[in-house]
C-alpha cells in the first residue's frame, strides 16, 4: 500500500443539482465545525502564551483578566531576572541529548531497518518483536540499576547517560517505523543497483537515503520530540551540569509565591524548539506516520 | 561486505566524535576544583533570593562558584534523599531540615559543622536561636546543619473583615473559637470563605498543619513503646474536626490547596483566617500585596495543649562524601550569617530576611519597624514551640509537625493523600485512618522490639 | 526477556537461502546480520543487562535509609508486593487511564481527521493549530492544565464560569475539578495531548483512500454513511490498530502527567509513579525491584498478546 499523502484532494464536480448545492452547504457547515475545534484545541496554549505576558497578579485574578496589560516580565524571569539562573545550560543540554541521540538512532536503525526489510535475516519478525517488547516494558523498572550503575561508573549527571538512555527509548520505534519506509524501496531499483556493482554505502547513499528521505524525517522528529520531552530520567540522574529544559521548567512550580505567568512564560519558551521543528515538519509527519501505520 | 563493514567503521567514526562532544558532561559544566560548590535547594522565595545574590556577593568575595539546582519542595526532598542515601556526591551542600538531621546524621551523611561554621567568630553560633540549634543537632551531641530561615505556625486574619463583622481574635485561640469564627466570616464578602487550612497530599504541606492539631487535640503517630495510634479517638477527633472545618467552611479547592494556593487565598481576599507557617508574614507585608497592614497574627489554635505551633527550619547541611567541603563551610557561613541578612535587608528589603534563626535579627531595628506586625508573635511561637515533647504524652522520636524517623517521609505522604481524600468526600476521615493506621503499624513493627 | 522466542509467529521462510555450502551460506548469513548487531546489541546491553540487576536485587532486604542493614532476603519482597494493597490499586489506575485516553483520543481523533479530509478555507492553518498540544512539552502541558485551567480559585475554567455568571447576573458554581475528577483530570490533559497524534495518523490513513473506487461507489448511489462503513472503516482498520498501540505503548509509562498534577493522589497513582514513589520516598530498593520484576512480566504476558495482534500487521505483508 502506498501513500501519497497530502496531496489536495480534488472534490467532485458532478452535477449543478441540488444534491451539489445541498453538499456545498454542508461542507460549508463542517469547515466552521473544524474550525472550532481547531481553536477549541489551541485554547490552552493560546491562554498559556497569553499568561506568559501578564504580571503575576493579573494571571492570579477570577474572573480572568485578558484585556491586562502586557509584559515581559515572565520571560524575564525565565531567563533568570530574579533568580540569576540561565535557562541557557538546560537548553544546551537538551538540546544537545535530543540531537545527538536522535542522530544516533538513525545510525543504528537505518541498517538494522535494512536487515529487517530488504535483506531479511533468519526470523526478522522475532527481531521486530524483541525491539517492540523492549518499548512496552516499564522504563521506571530499570531506574535504580541505571543509577547504580551510572554512580559506579561516575556517569551520572552527564548528557551522554543522557543520550544513551534516549537512544535506547527511541531505537525501538525508530526500527519499526524506518523498517516500514525501506519496504517501500522498490525491489527492482535495488536487484537493478547491485546487478550494476553498487555496493551498501552506495545503495543507502544513492537509492535507501533519497527514496526513504521523509520518512527519516519524520522518524527523526519523533525521536527528537520524545528526548527533548523525557522527564524522569532527566530528573532522577542529573544535577548542576547535565539536567536539562523539562526538569529546569519544574523549578518555576514554587509552593510559596505566585508563579503562573513565570511557569507559562517558561513552558512557551521550552516548548518553541519542539513547537518549531513540527510546524516545520508536520508533512513529513503526517506522511511518515502514514507509512509507520500500514508496512 | 567489505562495503558494509566500511559504512559500519564510517558509522562509528561519527558517534566517536559525537559521543566524545557529548562526553564531557553538561553545559552547566564542571570540574573538581576547590573554587566551586553545588548547592541543592528548593525554591521558596528565600532562596530564589539567595540565588540572585549568590554570583555578585559570596562568589566576587570569594572566587568560589556555586551551581544551583532548585527544585519545588516534594521533588527535591526526593532528590535530596536520593542522593544523601546513595552519597552519589554530586551536591556538597543540600536544604535539609530539622527533619532529616536526626537520622540522617546517625546514617554518617552528614559533616558535622562542629568544627568548622559552629567555630568562627564571625558566624556566632550563640545567636542562633535554642530551639533551632538544638533541633539541627544529632543524637551524637555534634551539630550537623545550619538554619537559614526558621518558622513556627501561627494563626493569621483580616483585622478589617473582622472589625466590619464586628468579630474579636483573642491572642490565644481555641480551635473551638476558631471554628465558631470561621462559621461567622464565612461569606462576609461577596467568595470570601472563613478560613484556608491546607489539604494538598504531601507530609509536608497537609500533615504540617494537621498533625499540630492532632497533637493539641491529644492525638500522636505513635506512643512511647511504638504502637500506632493513628485511628485512636483522639487522632479521629482531630482528624474529624479538622476536615469538617475545612469541607463547610474552608476555601475551594481544599483538597488541591497547600501554601502557595492559601496564600494566594489571603492575599485575593477567598478567605478570612489562614492557619499557617510564621514565614508566609513576610509575603502578606510585603509592599505589593494587597492585604498589607490589613492582617492580624495570633498564636497557633489549640485545645488540651498550652501551645501548639511547630518548628521548622530550611538548613545547609554538608554532604558526607561532597568533593568540595572547604568551600561548602564557606557556603554555609555566608548563606546563614549575619551579613547576608544585611545584604537581603539593604538591597531587597527587611521584610524578605530570611528571619526565624537568630536573636539579633529579632532585635534588629530595620527588622522590626519592616516585620511589626509580626515579628513579636513569630518569635513567641519559634520559642514555645518544642519537638521533644509536642502533645500531651510521651513520644518514641522527635518532632512536631512530623515524626523525625526515616520511614516518616512515605508513611506521611500516603497517610496524607488518604486524608485529602476525605477533605475531597472521596472517603470518611475513618476509613483514611484505618488504613493509615496499618500503614503506620507496620512502620511501627520495625522499632518494637 | 524471551519475548522472541515465546512469540512463534511471523515469517519463518522469508530468507530464500540459496548457499550450497555451508560455510557460504554462513558467511552470507552473518553479512545479513551485520547492518543488523550495532542496535540489537545496543538494545540488549541497556536494557536487559540493568534488568538482571533489578533481579538480583529484588532478592535483597535493601532499604537505603539502613545502609548497614543489606541482606539476603529470599521472596521477602515478592510477598510484600503481592499484599501490596496500593500496587494493586495502580494496576487498575494504569488499565483505565490508559484505556480511557486512547479511546477518547482515537475517536476524536478520527472525527478531527474527517473534517480535516476536506476542503475548506483556511485547513492547513487549521491543522497547524491542531497538532499545536501534541507539539508542547508534555511537563508543560501538564503544568498548564493543572494551575492556569483547571485551578479553582485563578484557573480559566472556573474564570469563565464566573464571567459568565457575572454577564447573566447569577453566582457561578466554582468547582474543584481536580478534587472532584483527579483521574479525569489527568485524562483531559493526555487527550488532548494525544488526539493530534491519533489524528495525524488517521489523516494520513483517510489521504490514502483509493479515489476512483469511493468516487465510483458514490457515483453508484452510495450514501455517506455506507461510503464510511464499508470503505473508509476497513481501510482505516490498520491505521487505528497502530494509533492504538503507538498511544498504549506511551500512555502505559506515562509520568509526568501523574507527577505534575496530582502528585499520585487521590488514587490516581499509576504504576510508573508508585514505582517512582518507592525508590525515591520510601527508598525501599529490594520492594522496588521486586514490583518492577513482577511488572515487567506482567508486560510482557501483556506485550505478547499484544504484538500478536500487531503480527497480523507483519504477516500480512509480502516483500
Amino acid at each position: 500500500m502506498s501513500t501519497t499523502a497530502t496531496h489536495a484532494r480534488s472534490t467532485s464536480s458532478v452535477s449543478i443539482s441540488r444534491t451539489a448545492r445541498r453538499r456545498k452547504s454542508a461542507t460549508l457547515l463542517l469547515g466552521l465545525l473544524a474550525w472550532a475545534v481547531g481553536l477549541l484545541f489551541v485554547a490552552p496554549a493560546a491562554w498559556m502564551v497569553l499568561t506568559s505576558l501578564h504580571a503575576e497578579t493579573d494571571a492570579a485574578t477570577n474572573p480572568p483578566s485578558l484585556l491586562a496589560p502586557l509584559t515581559l516580565d515572565g520571560y524575564a524571569e525565565f531567563f533568570g531576572a530574579s533568580s540569576g539562573a540561565s535557562p541557557i545550560p538546560p537548553l544546551l543540554n537538551s538540546a544537545m541529548a535530543s540531537v545527538i541521540s536522535t542522530l544516533l538512532v538513525l545510525a543504528l536503525s537505518i541498517p538494522a531497518a535494512y536487515a529487517l526489510s530488504i535483506r531479511p535475516v533468519k526470523k526478522w519478525s522475532d527481531v521486530m518483536f524483541f525491539f517492540l517488547s523492549t518499548k512496552m516494558l516499564p522504563v521506571v523498572a530499570g531506574l535504580l540499576p541505571i543509577y547504580l550503575i551510572a554512580k559506579s561508573t561516575g556517569l551520572l549527571d552527564s548528557v551522554l547517560l543522557l543520550v544513551i538512555l534516549y537512544t535506547s527509548m527511541n531505537l525501538p520505534i525508530a526500527v519499526w517505523m524506518m523498517r516500514s519506509f525501506l519496504s517501500e524501496v522498490p525491489v527492482e531499483i535495488l536487484e537493478a543497483a547491485s546487478i550494476d556493482g553498487a555496493g551498501l554505502l552506495t545503495i543507502f547513499r544513492r537509492i535507501i537515503i533519497p527514496v526513504s528521505g521523509p520518512g527519516i524525517a519524520a522518524t527523526a522528529l519523533i525521536c527528537f520530540i520524545f528526548s527533548w520531552n523525557e522527564l524522569l530520567f532527566a530528573n532522577v540522574l542529573t544535577s548542576t551540569a547535565a539536567y536539562t529544559s523539562p526538569v529546569f521548567l519544574t523549578s518555576f512550580v514554587t509552593s510559596q509565591g505566585l508563579f503562573l505567568a513565570k511557569v507559562c512564560a517558561a513552558a512557551v519558551a521550552v516548548s518553541l524548539p519542539v513547537l518549531v521543528a513540527g510546524f516545520a515538519a508536520q508533512d513529513k509527519l503526517v506522511q511518515g506516520l502514514s507509512l509507520g501505520a500500514v508496512k | 561486505m567489505r562495503q558494509s563493514m566500511r559504512a559500519a567503521s564510517l558509522a562509528a567514526g561519527a558517534l566517536c566524535i559525537a559521543l566524545s562532544a557529548s562526553a564531557c558532561g553538561g553545559a552547566g559544566g564542571s570540574s573538581a576544583s576547590d573554587k566551586e560548590v553545588n548547592v541543592l535547594m528548593v525554591n521558596n522565595p528565600q532562596m530564589v533570593d539567595l540565588q540572585k545574590l549568590t554570583a555578585d556577593n559570596f562568589t566576587k568575595q570569594t572566587g568560589i562558584k556555586v551551581n544551583f539546582t532548585v527544585l519545588p519542595e516534594n521533588d527535591v526532598r526526593a532528590k535530596i534523599s536520593q542522593e544523601f542515601s546513595s552519597q552519589a556526591g554530586q551536591y556538597d551542600v543540600a536544604s535539609i531540615s530539622n527533619y532529616e538531621v536526626p537520622f540522617y546524621s546517625k546514617n554518617g551523611w552528614l559533616s558535622s559543622l562542629d568544627d568548622s561554621v559552629a567555630k568562627s567568630a564571625d558566624f556566632d553560633q550563640s545567636d542562633i536561636l535554642a530551639p533551632m540549634t538544638k533541633s539541627l543537632t544529632g543524637a551524637d551531641g555534634k551539630l550537623y546543619a545550619e538554619p537559614f530561615y526558621g518558622e513556627s505556625s501561627f494563626l493569621m486574619y483580616r483585622k478589617d473583615v473582622f472589625a466590619a463583622k464586628g468579630l474579636a481574635m483573642p491572642d490565644h485561640p481555641t480551635w473551638q473559637q476558631v471554628a465558631d469564627l470561621a462559621a461567622k466570616a464565612d461569606g462576609a464578602q461577596p467568595g470570601m470563605k472563613g478560613i484556608c487550612l491546607r489539604g494538598q497530599p504531601g507530609w509536608g504541606q497537609v500533615l504540617a498543619p494537621l498533625d499540630t492539631v492532632v497533637n493539641t487535640f491529644g492525638g500522636t503517630w505513635f506512643d512511647k513503646d511504638w504502637s500506632a495510634q493513628v485511628n485512636a479517638p483522639e487522632f479521629v477527633k482531630a482528624t474529624q474536626f479538622y476536615t469538617d472545618l475545612v469541607r463547610q467552611h474552608g476555601e475551594n479547592g481544599a483538597p488541591q490547596a497547600g501554601y502557595t494556593e492559601c496564600l494566594n487565598n489571603l492575599q485575593q481576599g477567598k478567605v478570612a483566617m489562614w492557619y499557617d507557617s510564621t514565614a508566609a508574614a513576610g509575603s502578606l507585608e510585603a509592599k505589593d500585596s494587597p492585604v498589607a497592614g490589613k492582617l492580624g497574627y495570633v498564636a497557633a489554635p489549640v485545645d488540651q495543649t498550652k501551645s501548639s505551633g511547630w518548628l521548622y527550619s530550611w538548613a545547609w547541611g554538608i554532604e558526607k562524601a561532597a568533593k568540595h567541603q572547604d568551600a561548602a563551610v564557606k557556603f554555609i557561613e555566608w548563606a546563614s550569617g549575619k551579613q547576608y541578612e544585611n545584604l537581603v535587608g539593604q538591597q531587597l528589603g527587611w521584610s524578605r530576611v530570611p528571619a526565624g534563626k537568630r536573636t539579633s535579627t529579632f532585635e534588629n531595628a530595620d527588622y522590626q519597624k519592616a516585620a511589626a506586625a509580626f515579628y513579636k508573635p513569630t518569635q513567641d511561637a519559634i520559642n514555645s514551640a518544642d519537638p521533644a515533647n509536642p502533645g500531651v504524652q510521651p513520644r518514641p522520636a522527635p518532632g512536631i509537625q512530623f515524626v523525625a524517623i526515616p520511614e516518616f517521609a512515605d508513611l506521611g505522604t500516603q497517610v496524607s493523600q488518604e486524608i485529602s481524600s476525605a477533605i475531597a468526600g472521596q472517603e470518611s476521615v475513618r476509613q483514611a485512618l484505618d488504613k493509615a493506621q496499618s500503614l503506620a503499624q507496620k512502620v511501627a513493627d520495625k522499632y518494637k522490639k | 526477556m524471551a519475548i522472541a522466542s515465546t512469540v512463534k509467529t511471523g515469517r519463518r521462510n522469508s530468507t530464500p537461502a540459496p548457499g550450497r555450502k555451508a560455510g557460504f551460506e554462513r558467511a552470507a548469513a552473518w553479512a545479513r546480520r551485520a547492518p543488523l548487531l550495532p542496535a540489537l546489541v545496543f538494545m540488549i546491553a541497556v536494557t536487559q543487562l540493568p534488568f538482571v540487576v533489578t533481579v538480583v536485587i529484588s532478592f535483597f532486604d535493601w532499604n537505603a535509609l539502613y545502609p548497614n542493614d543489606v541482606k539476603f532476603g529470599w521472596f521477602d519482597n515478592y510477598v510484600s508486593v503481592f499484599t501490596d494493597e496500593s500496587l494493586r490499586n495502580s494496576v487498575l489506575t494504569t488499565i483505565v487511564l490508559t484505556v480511557v485516553v486512547v479511546l477518547v483520543s482515537l475517536v476524536l481523533g478520527l472525527g478531527i481527521a474527517l473534517l480535516l479530509d476536506r476542503h475548506f478555507w483556511g485547513r492547513g492553518i487549521v491543522r497547524t493549530i491542531l497538532i499545536t498540544p501534541f507539539l508542547i512539552v508534555p511537563v508543560a502541558s501538564a503544568l498548564l492544565w493543572k494551575h492556569a485551567l483547571f485551578n479553582p480559585s485563578y484557573g480559566l475554567l472556573n474564570g469563565i464560569l464566573n464571567w459568565v455568571g457575572g454577564v447573566f447576573g447569577f453566582q457561578a458554581p466554582q468547582p474543584d475539578w481536580i478534587s472532584m475528577q483527579p483521574l479525569g483530570a489527568i485524562e483531559v490533559d493526555l487527550v488532548w495531548q494525544w488526539t493530534p497524534f491519533m489524528m495525524l495518523i488517521l489523516l494520513a490513513g483517510l489521504q490514502s483512500r483509493p479515489l476512483d473506487v469511493i468516487e465510483a461507489a458514490r457515483i453508484d448511489g452510495a450514501s455517506t454513511w455506507q461510503l464510511f462503513r464499508f470503505m473508509t472503516l476497513p481501510h482505516l482498520r490498520r491505521y487505528l490498530e497502530l494509533a492504538a498501540l503507538l498511544g498504549s505503548i506511551y500512555i502505559v509509562q506515562n509520568f509526568d502527567a501523574v507527577f505534575t498534577i496530582t502528585s499520585g493522589g487521590l488514587g490516581t497513582a499509576n504504576l510508573p509513579y508508585s514505582i517512582y514513589q518507592t525508590f525515591f520516598l520510601a527508598h525501599d530498593y529490594g520492594a522496588a525491584s521486586a514490583a518492577g520484576v513482577v511488572i515487567v512480566i506482567g508486560s510482557l504476558l501483556l506485550a505478547t498478546f499484544a504484538l500478536r495482534t500487531v503480527s497480523t500487521l507483519l504477516k500480512e505483508e509480502t516483500r
